[in-house]
């Protein structure tokens, strides 16, 4: 079954066409690799899909609901299950690492203070960000940030992850370390779409692929027929000979 | 030109337009958001003291030199025509009436409407607003309502304040520069001014908290288009506010006269 299912998505921003007729879906569990040059809307797409962006056409169904037409209000709820992973970390720089974990769990559950605590050191040891707590997030790194907004994303524990870039600017450990982290959250049977220009990492975590050009989807397929077929558009865009 | 002054006029026309809507809509969302439980008052703590506390030097500042201006204005002015005892009474229900809250409000447009259109835009520059959204929340329930609340709560109590030390300061000046005995120009204040000069200026510091609260978090959320757009914000939010105050000073002077007559 489906979990997310884009239909003839269209988006514009005045008179410009970023997307038109895009459908793909994403089964549970499973995870999407959405790649495609610079500047072809996949954050656009991305942010559609957790209703940041209004779509101008199309459907998109989560779990079997009709989201495109969404109020403000309605999102709220759905947003407890499908968690958003901003490439910039998009952090509240008036709170702490600690307030920023703990912000999603005071707000949506009922854990107690303890509970908390004991949640935010779980998930900022699996982070590598032990003893970061009270710091600010103009404190940190920028890709400890990133960190911090993954850790932040995956705090309720959401049924669907939308990776925003999650591994630009990171060092190779640090990577490894998200990679591992998306695989261990897969192995739960989280869904999730990867929007990256980090191939190696696609490559290792992504059960398939949707190659964005031109405001469309220009192919489809699971990552092992991509890797075995040197003619196609993904293997292509990886060598660069395409943009 | 003719061609170039229409198109200049629809563009601003159209601009003035989507302000007021969005205005109404903000508003609107600020009703149904704010009787929706839980209520924050975390939130509303942190900005009234950021608000508020923080903005007391500055009308503290601003109301005790505009009252020992006025009791020097009048006292000179008057002297002339014997007209010196007058000064209490004048300064006070001037103070009250008008500048008290008028000037506090206008300092507190600058300081305050700056603040919230420049915080709210940078947040929507760094994502920090899709963020709230994205994790399930309202931003107009974790950022505009506590700013409009605070702004309600704190600029009735400023523009009291205000009125207090800017009587202080015409005492001051007039026992120090106009040789008016200091117990003389005290009871003047207190026996010539009455609870209705006090209601009509402190009734509309109520309004003016809204119409520096709201424009302010609405520019702020409408930057678009980077940093330099949060200054553009930040402009706007300051002019609109003050514009606000002054022409709406005007009706709202009118109608507490209207109501007092009436009551």
């Amino acid at each position: 079954m489906a979990v997310i299912e884009v239909k003839n998505f269209k988006k514009c921003f005045g008179d410009k066409v970023v997307h038109e007729d895009v459908s793909f879906y994403v089964k549970k569990g499973e995870c999407l690799g959405l790649v495609g040059g610079s500047g072809t809307g996949k954050s656009v797409l991305l942010r559609s899909l957790i209703g940041l962006e209004k779509p101008d056409g199309g459907t998109i169904h989560i779990n079997d609901r009709e989201v495109s037409n969404l109020k403000e209000s309605d999102w709220i709820d759905l947003r407890k299950t499908v968690a958003y992973a901003f490439q910039g970390g998009a952090l509240f720089d008036s709170m702490t690492v600690y307030q920023n974990l703990a912000y999603p769990l005071n707000e949506h559950s009922h854990l107690s203070q303890s509970e908390i605590s004991t949640r935010i050191t779980s998930q900022l040891n699996d982070f590598g960000l032990a003893g970061t707590e009270s710091l600010y997030p103009s404190e940190i790194s920028g890709g400890m940030q990133k960190r911090v907004g993954l850790a932040r994303a995956m705090m309720l524990e959401p049924e669907v992850i939308l990776y925003d870039e999650p591994t630009a600017g990171l060092d190779p450990y640090n990577t490894k370390r998200i990679q591992e982290l998306i695989l261990k959250l897969k192995a739960k049977g989280v869904t999730a779409i990867l929007v990256t220009h980090d191939m190696p990492t696609a490559f290792a975590v992504c059960d398939k692929f949707a190659f964005l050009k031109d405001k469309v989807i220009k192919e489809q397929g699971t990552t092992e027929q991509l890797k075995n077929q040197p003619n196609s558009l993904i293997h292509q865009f990886v060598e660069g000979n395409i943009l | 030109m003719n061609n170039l002054i229409a198109y200049s006029f629809k563009e601003w026309l159209t601009d003035q337009l989507y302000f007021l809507g969005g205005l109404v809509y903000l508003t609107r969302d600020c009703l149904r958001e704010g009787f929706k439980k839980p209520h924050n008052t975390k939130l509303l703590v942190e900005q009234i003291y950021q608000v508020g506390y923080r903005s007391f030097p500055l009308v503290l500042v601003t109301s005790g030199a505009i009252g020992m201006v006025m009791a020097l204005q009048f006292g000179y002015g008057l002297e002339k025509f014997g007209g010196k005892p007058y000064v209490p009474r004048l300064v006070a229900s001037t103070i009250l009436r008008e500048i008290g809250p008028m000037f506090t409000s206008l300092m507190f447009a600058a300081r305050v409407g700056a603040g919230i259109a420049s915080e709210i835009g940078s947040m929507v520059v760094t994502q920090q607003i899709d963020a709230i959204r994205a994790l399930g929340s309202s931003p107009i329930k974790k950022i505009v309502i506590p700013r409009v609340l605070a702004c309600l709560i704190v600029l009735p109590l400023l523009a009291a304040m205000a009125n207090v030390i800017g009587n202080l300061g015409g005492l001051v000046v007039g026992s120090l520069e106009l040789n008016i005995d200091a117990q003389f120009y005290y009871r003047r204040i207190i026996e010539t001014s009455n609870i209705k000069d006090y209601m009509s200026g402190f009734g509309k510091t109520f309004f003016f908290a809204l119409f520096i609260a709201i424009p302010s978090c609405y520019f702020g959320l409408n930057v678009k288009n980077g940093t330099q757009e949060v200054g553009v914000a930040t402009r706007k939010a300051v002019v609109t506010s003050s514009l606000l105050i002054l022409i709406g000073d005007f009706f709202l002077a009118k109608i507490f006269w209207v109501l007092e007559k009436w009551l």
